[in-house]
């Protein structure tokens, strides 16, 4: 089986899991949205991918004469044209990415071997999820709790201490942290590798099997892999999980503050629940509603923060992938990995929702 | 203190500090709750009740804070208890009854985990299973089906809620219970249900219920005591009864006279002249000096003590006291 596969399953399979979940249990309107939010999801893409692809051949510069560079005479890029089907009409260019897009082939790449699309990105993509998981829950648990001690203090001098570190935090650019991060614990203490997913030696020695390492690393008992995995995946999702932890620090702050005047928390603190429980239990649960809905929006920022950051450490992910291929016009591949993110987003968002309607007993769609 | 009495205010002030000044909402305030009473606390919006009501509890929080005084609740003073104490007493000896049903339940926790949440807060030991069966045992007694207890507040009625909260009040037995406008948000059937409700479990539990309500019509029907509030100060206080067919204080005069269709059968309705004191700056001497039909000079100057007037029926007016026998009235 191929990683990319792997890793389908192990997105599909809970989602289907969830889904399910939902069907059996759910209130047929909750069934009846969740199939209209699929429904709308497809021309979303669709729409989205038309565009990629009539943008990335209006932009100037062409991924034949970028990959011969100035050695290319007319004569040779005009073949290469023609053997990729470049100088085919726009509509029968278009028409073969459309049939693409629904087989879920995406085609090959325009530049280098001419690799298909998706044993680049069976590669790339396990890389970038192993990047945003970890950064994700780091952004997530710190910025919940961060926000509800915060707001447990309120206007003492711990509350201001992280409202401070969500305000900076939030507005430090993620290349400017990233290069510190590799300045301080790479370079200045030497503690940590500052580029790459795994030692190059330590590397071939990595099975293969979903191309998320530290997976593989665990399942095939390769501890020296798992610890150059591990020590290599620091700085970067620590630079990318504290960006994005500001704003979950400054959403999760408001919310319980408002909670706490809720009501309720009167009433259950003259029934003598002590004030922890009234903050972690009682605030920070009806709090989570919102929050769970900004997690929702925060997919798209995530992927956006992948990116840059994946750039800054050189690491081999989709998103590292996307900047190279954007700049060599690699048509095929920019509009796959468009496409691919953009349904990754419009399917967390919609596990998001679900999880909310069950987080949340008043949700009736 | 006396053996018939559960909860004996001494010289209660309470005060909100806001941007403007210290607003004291409760001021100098002695209130006796006897033992399986239900005592009618009533008085204009902003007069001090719900501020009143809290701090028996010693709930008050931010900006608000008890300046003065002694709580003295079964034989201790809850003002020497610290604040980690205060929860012990919270819920397991004093429940307390909000206005809103509707927002007083966590939207995100079922009925039946409030009140397992509530008994095991209280008694750690409580099993799961028991204190389960206590919650199924307690609502159905108070008219909620034991099937119910599974259900998330937002799919029950503004009545059935308003018993959810009743309940959480009882379940620890608590010996008073605070019920701040219980019934301002229901419909008068549901209403009146809740208030015979109330005298049930007065009489079943010998519970002792501080009611406080701005609606007179509630304090006549179900009250054994009433307590009348003006602008921060105790007006009047006594037997319902007695203060009904005749009221001393001139506030509870007016307050009486503009109710509609009680024990006063008045032709037309009457309106009280003004309104009440801003308490930022209230008036010197007697605060309801300015409303007053039979204000007298001294009222403007001397502040007229809490004292008896016949009996057990207290009034805080210069009318009854040495001060204002030796005055001339100015009108009326
Ligand atoms: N949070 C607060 N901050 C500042 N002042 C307050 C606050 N809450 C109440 N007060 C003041 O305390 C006074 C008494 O308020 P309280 O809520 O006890 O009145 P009440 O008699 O219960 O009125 P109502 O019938 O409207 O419930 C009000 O006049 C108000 O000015
Ligand atoms: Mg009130």
């Amino acid at each position: 089986m191929t990683p990319i596969a792997l890793i389908a399953i192990m997105i599909g399979v809970p989602a289907v899991l969830l889904l399910a979940y939902v069907f059996i249990r759910g209130s047929a309107g909750l069934r009846h949205y969740i199939l209209t939010r699929i429904a709308l999801t497809l021309p979303m893409v669709f729409i989205l991918a038309t565009l990629v692809f009539f943008v990335m051949r209006i932009l100037p510069g062409d991924p034949v004469r970028s990959a011969l560079g100035p050695k290319g005479s007319p004569e040779l890029i005009q073949q290469i044209r023609e053997q990729l089907g470049l100088n085919d009409p726009m509509i029968v260019q278009y028409a073969r990415f459309l049939g693409d897009m629904v087989t879920l082939d995406f085609g090959n790449s325009l530049i280098g071997g001419h690799r298909p699309i998706v044993d680049e990105m069976s590669e790339r993509f396990p890389a970038t999820l192993e990047l945003v998981i970890p950064a994700s829950i780091l952004a997530l648990l710190l910025g919940i709790w961060g926000g509800t001690f915060a707001a447990s203090r309120r206007k003492r001098t711990a509350d201001y201490l992280w409202r401070i570190y969500s305000v900076v935090i939030y507005s430090l650019p993620i290349f400017w942290l990233g290069l510190i991060m590799q300045l301080v614990f790479g370079i200045q203490f030497g503690w940590l590798p500052i580029s790459g997913r795994i030692d190059p030696i330590i590397g071939t020695t990595i099975e293969h099997i979903t191309n998320l390492y530290a997976v593989d690393a665990l399942i095939t008992g390769n501890w020296a892999a798992l610890g150059s995995v591990l020590q290599h995946l620091i700085l970067p999702t620590v630079t990318l999980g504290l960006i994005l932890s500001g704003v979950f620090v400054r959403m999760t702050r408001i919310n319980v503050i408002e909670t706490l005047q809720a009501d309720y928390i009167a009433a259950a603190r003259a029934r003598g629940i002590r004030e922890r429980v009234l903050v972690y239990g009682h605030a920070l649960k009806n709090a989570m509603i919102p929050v769970i809905t900004l997690i929702g929006l925060q997919v798209a920022i995530l992927l956006a923060g992948a990116v840059l950051t994946e750039t800054v450490f050189s690491w081999p992910g989709m998103g590292r992938y996307l900047v190279e291929r954007i700049s060599s016009r690699d048509y095929t591949a920019v509009q796959s990995v468009i496409t691919v993110f953009a349904l990754l987003v419009a399917l967390i968002s919609l596990a998001v929702d679900v999880i909310y309607s069950l987080v949340d007993p008043r949700v009736r769609y | 203190m006396p053996a018939d009495i559960l909860y004996s205010v001494r010289n209660l002030t309470v005060e909100y500090k806001t941007r403007a000044g210290v607003v004291r909402a409760v001021d100098n305030v002695s209130l006796d709750i006897r033992r399986g009473e239900i005592l009618g606390l009533v008085g204009e919006s902003g007069c001090g009740k719900s501020t009143l009501g809290k701090a028996l509890m010693r709930l008050h929080t931010g900006p608000a804070s008890i300046a003065g005084g002694e709580l003295w609740f079964d034989g201790r003073d809850l003002m020497k208890l610290s604040e980690r104490e205060m929860p012990d007493v919270r819920g397991a000896e004093i429940g307390m009854v909000f206005q809103d049903p509707m927002t007083s339940l966590n939207p995100v926790q079922r009925i039946l985990d409030h009140l397992t949440e509530t008994i095991q807060t209280h008694e750690p030991e409580i099993s799961d299973a028991a204190a389960r069966a206590r919650s199924e045992e307690l609502v159905e007694r108070l008219g909620i089906r034991r099937e119910r207890l599974n259900e998330y507040p937002h799919q029950m009625s503004g009545g059935m809620r308003q018993r959810v909260m009743i309940s959480l009040a009882l379940a620890l037995r608590a010996k008073l219970v605070i019920a701040d406008e219980p019934t301002t948000s229901l419909d008068v059937i549901v209403e009146a249900k809740f208030l015979d409700l109330l005298k049930e479990l007065q009489k079943e539990f010998g519970l002792t219920i501080l009611l406080i309500t701005h609606n007179i019509g509630v304090v006549a029907e179900v009250a054994d005591r009433v307590a009348v509030m003006y602008a921060a100060k105790m007006a009047e206080v006594g037997d319902v009864n007695e203060v009904f067919a005749d009221p001393k204080h001139p506030y509870t005069q007016g307050l009486l006279k503009s109710v509609p269709n009680i024990r006063l059968e008045e032709a037309e309705l009457y309106k009280m002249e003004g309104a009440p004191p801003n308490l930022l700056h209230p008036p010197a001497g007697c605060r309801f000096n300015p409303r007053c039909p039979f204000v007298m000079e001294v009222c403007r100057t001397q502040e007229p003590a809490f004292a008896p007037v016949v009996g057990d029926h207290y009034a805080s007016c210069l009318l009854y006291q040495e001060a204002g026998m030796k005055q001339e009235r100015l009108h009326g």
